[in-house]
């Protein structure tokens, strides 16, 4: 068996110090960017709880910035591995790792968001490449992004989930035009994407055509596997805000509000333990559906305090910091205003997946319920109301 | 802290569930007392957690939550929480090896005179003799020996010795119970200070019946999303509408979360000293987060089970009465929230 712990430690010794980039490279190049892809592409084939192994050993050197590389590395990578060519896989994943190209996903459109297999984004075969054409939306990252996951509708008179085919988009490609999306509070840190006539060559489709929707289940489950984020301290993070104010601000305690503190932060804690848990469960190989738990709870979670925090403060907690329309590149929930945390808190529960979508997933698909009856699976998406 | 389940506790789970399904009968008379000889005699888990030098298997509470979880699963009627978890932790707190040696061997069972909810009973010493009553005490049916506090001091009792009565009380609870206990003149032997084993037996206690709540749940939610798929009204299952679904849903993240808050405050009482303030904080947290847990997944039970779930012919009342049970007795989880505020210094309205 490998002593990973030994191979991390020859490559720091001969690792190149001199600039960040090169060492990110070096260390794709020698397996220890995701120790369970298989060598040649960032890994050794080897389980993934090792990677941890190497993350304590590397810690302290050049890093990729999670945040800004989470799309790529949570969704774009794991699906060019399992259904991408070797040349893709080659050409995409270890810019994509380094941090020297950032992803972005084009799949919600504004006609179908929850209803994704029902996208209207048409591809149509153009020599040996497609044309792409339409509007898409909530993409973040879409500014500065180099490539993009898409999903597209290659045979509209096939019924929906059949006619569609998936792709990489070079946002480099002319007719991609990227416009921010302002939000409720304010910034912007979604985009609008209008797709006109952008021509893709076909080594750019990533799995066969109409086979698109299989293929984006799987860049589905790792959104949803990789959603719950890491570990914060018990205390920490919105209930750390919440209970910071309670401490630091004697007027404005009331009995009501210390039991509905208290309960939310038995609930924090809870939900805590619960990605506590997750992690632990994929660390020994043996992800569950509780990353879905997780993303629920948080989501209303985040919703109470935050909504009580306002309360709290009375007239102080009605002035905003600022509207002005920034571009944000991540949830800012504790340095900015607590209205700025009550607004941008009401999109947990729709990002990733709306709340009731993923109850019904739960429903479905962990315990087992039969699906509702549906009258769109068979019927040409031609011919589906829109 | 590891917050799974190990490979010695799934085959302990294994040999649980084995024992429990073959014994799954009508637990209406309140205390099964074969099953309870032959956890005994079988699997050795009324004494899991004694010594090894006192004839037990030397377990932590980590594993006897486990028995925990399996024994809310099946709701067996048996005196495993009063005994061998708060008895035996009050018994090791106090120092005793002679209890704890008969409850290692099956030939004794052990209960806690206080009360299973709320104040502690008023009984006085005098003249070596133990004078007074405890009204509501768990699992002390079925117990061979009384661990009454009186004064400052924790005393050994026969239960059914000279001056001690028993009287059974019609509980909410029909599979887990209460008696009132009267002491005149009983004689008693002082094992330790009172104070030190009672509030440690308290801790595990709290801590552990977060883990029965969370074998209640489960079945809760097994058995009605086993009902919602089968049962068919309006021409088609109930489990396909989605106002049935979302609630199995939150049913069963709620449960999710209860299984980590359950198996961290396991691992928390799992050490050597019971006093600190995290064992407090975790037994208070799970408490204040899994009684309740339970409490709805019972609700929902009998709910959605609908015309059914009303009846007495079906289990899900007995699983109602008993989560609803345990949700009070080691203290409700609003008293719980008020204990994790005095932990995390969290001060109520009102103080500076």
């Amino acid at each position: 068996m490998t002593d990973v712990r030994e191979l991390v430690r020859a490559f720091r010794a001969s690792a190149p110090t001199d600039d960040p980039v090169a060492f990110l490279r070096a260390r794709f190049d020698a397996g220890l960017a995701w120790v369970h892809y298989p060598a040649g592409l960032g890994g050794l084939g080897l389980p993934r709880e090792q990677q941890a192994i190497v993350d304590e050993e590397l810690a302290g050197t050049p890093s990729n910035d999670p945040r800004r590389i989470g799309i790529g590395l949570g969704m774009a990578a794991p699906t060019l591995l399992r259904h991408g060519t070797a040349a893709q896989k080659r050409r995409f994943l270890r810019p994509l790792w380094t941090g020297e190209e950032l992803w972005c996903q084009l799949f919600s459109e504004p006609g179908a968001g929850s209803d994704l297999a029902g996208l209207a984004t048409r591809a149509v075969r153009d020599g040996d490449g497609w044309r792409i054409t339409g509007q898409k939306v909530w993409t973040s990252m879409a500014h500065r992004a180099r490539w993009a996951i898409l999903l597209a509708r290659t045979d509209p008179d096939l019924p929906k989930h059949r006619g569609l085919t998936y792709f990489v988009c070079d946002m480099t490609a002319p007719g991609v035009d990227v416009r921010p999306l302002r939000q409720l509070t304010g910034e912007a840190e979604f985009n609008e994407v209008f797709l006109t006539d952008v021509f893709l060559p076909d080594d750019l489709r990533l799995g066969a055509v109409g086979e698109g929707w299989a293929v984006a289940r799987t860049t589905l489950m790792n959104e949803r596997v990789s959603i719950g984020g890491g570990a914060l301290p018990r205390g920490g993070g919105l209930i750390g805000v919440l209970t910071a104010l309670w401490t630091g601000r004697p007027d404005v305690r009331t009995a009501a509000a210390h039991d509905e503190m208290m309960r939310l932060w038995v609930a924090a804690e809870a939900a805590r333990l619960t990605g506590v848990r997750a992690r632990q469960q994929l660390a020994a190989g043996d992800p569950g559906p509780e990353g879905s738990a997780v993303k629920l709870a948080f989501a209303e979670l985040a919703q109470r305090i935050t909504g009580l925090e306002l309360e709290l403060r009375g007239a102080d907690g009605l002035r905003h910091d600022d509207w002005t329309m920034r571009r944000g590149e991540a949830v800012d929930f504790e340095g900015r205003s607590p209205t700025y945390r009550w607004l941008r808190a009401k999109g947990t529960s729709i990002e990733g997946g709306t709340s009731e979508i993923l109850r019904n997933i739960i429903a479905e698909r962990v315990l087992g319920l039969p699906a509702e009856p549906r009258t769109d699976t068979t019927v040409p998406w031609r011919e589906l109301p829109r | 802290m590891n917050l799974l389940y190990s490979q010695d506790e799934e085959s302990l789970r294994d040999s649980l569930r084995a024992l429990l399904r073959s014994r799954a009968g009508s637990p209406d008379d309140g205390f099964d007392a074969q099953v309870w000889r032959l956890l005994a005699a079988e699997l050795g888990v009324t004494g899991l957690i004694v010594p090894e030098k006192l004839g037990g298997a030397g377990a932590s509470l980590r594993e006897a939550a486990l028995v925990m979880e399996e024994l809310g699963r099946f709701l067996t009627p048996v005196p495993y929480l009063g005994c061998a978890v708060m008895a035996v932790t009050a018994l090791r707190v106090a120092g005793d090896t002679t209890v704890l040696s008969r409850i290692a061997d099956g030939s004794a069972c052990a209960a806690l005179a206080v009360p299973f909810a709320g104040p502690g009973g008023d009984v006085r010493v005098t003249g070596g003799t133990l004078t007074g009553r405890v009204a509501s005490v768990a699992d002390a049916l079925a117990a061979d020996v009384l661990l009454v506090p009186a004064g400052d001091e924790l005393y050994e009792v026969a239960a059914d010795g000279p001056g001690v009565t028993r009287t059974p009380v019609v509980s909410l609870d029909v599979t887990r119970p209460l008696v009132d206990l009267t002491l005149s003149a009983a004689p008693g032997r002082s094992i330790g200070p009172a104070q030190p084993a009672l509030g440690a037996a308290r801790t595990a206690g709290a801590a552990l019946l977060a883990s029965e709540q969370l074998g209640v749940a489960e079945w809760c939610l097994d058995s009605t999303v086993e009902y919602a798929r089968t049962r068919i009204q309006f021409g088609r299952p109930i489990g396909s509408f989605q106002a049935i679904k979302h609630r199995l849903a939150d049913v069963w993240v709620s449960v999710t979360q209860a299984r980590a808050v359950a198996r961290f405050a396991a691992g928390a009482v799992s050490g050597v000293e019971l006093d600190g303030a995290e064992p407090r904080l975790a037994a208070a947290l799970a408490q204040a987060h899994c009684g309740p847990v339970a409490v709805r997944a019972a609700e929902e039970c009998v709910q959605l089970h609908g015309g059914i779930g009303f009846t007495w012919e079906h289990p899900a009342h007995l699983y109602l009465k008993r989560a609803k049970t345990t949700s009070v007795a080691l203290g409700t989880a609003a008293a719980h929230r008020g204990e994790l505020a005095g932990l995390l210094g969290l001060t109520p309205a009102g103080t500076p």
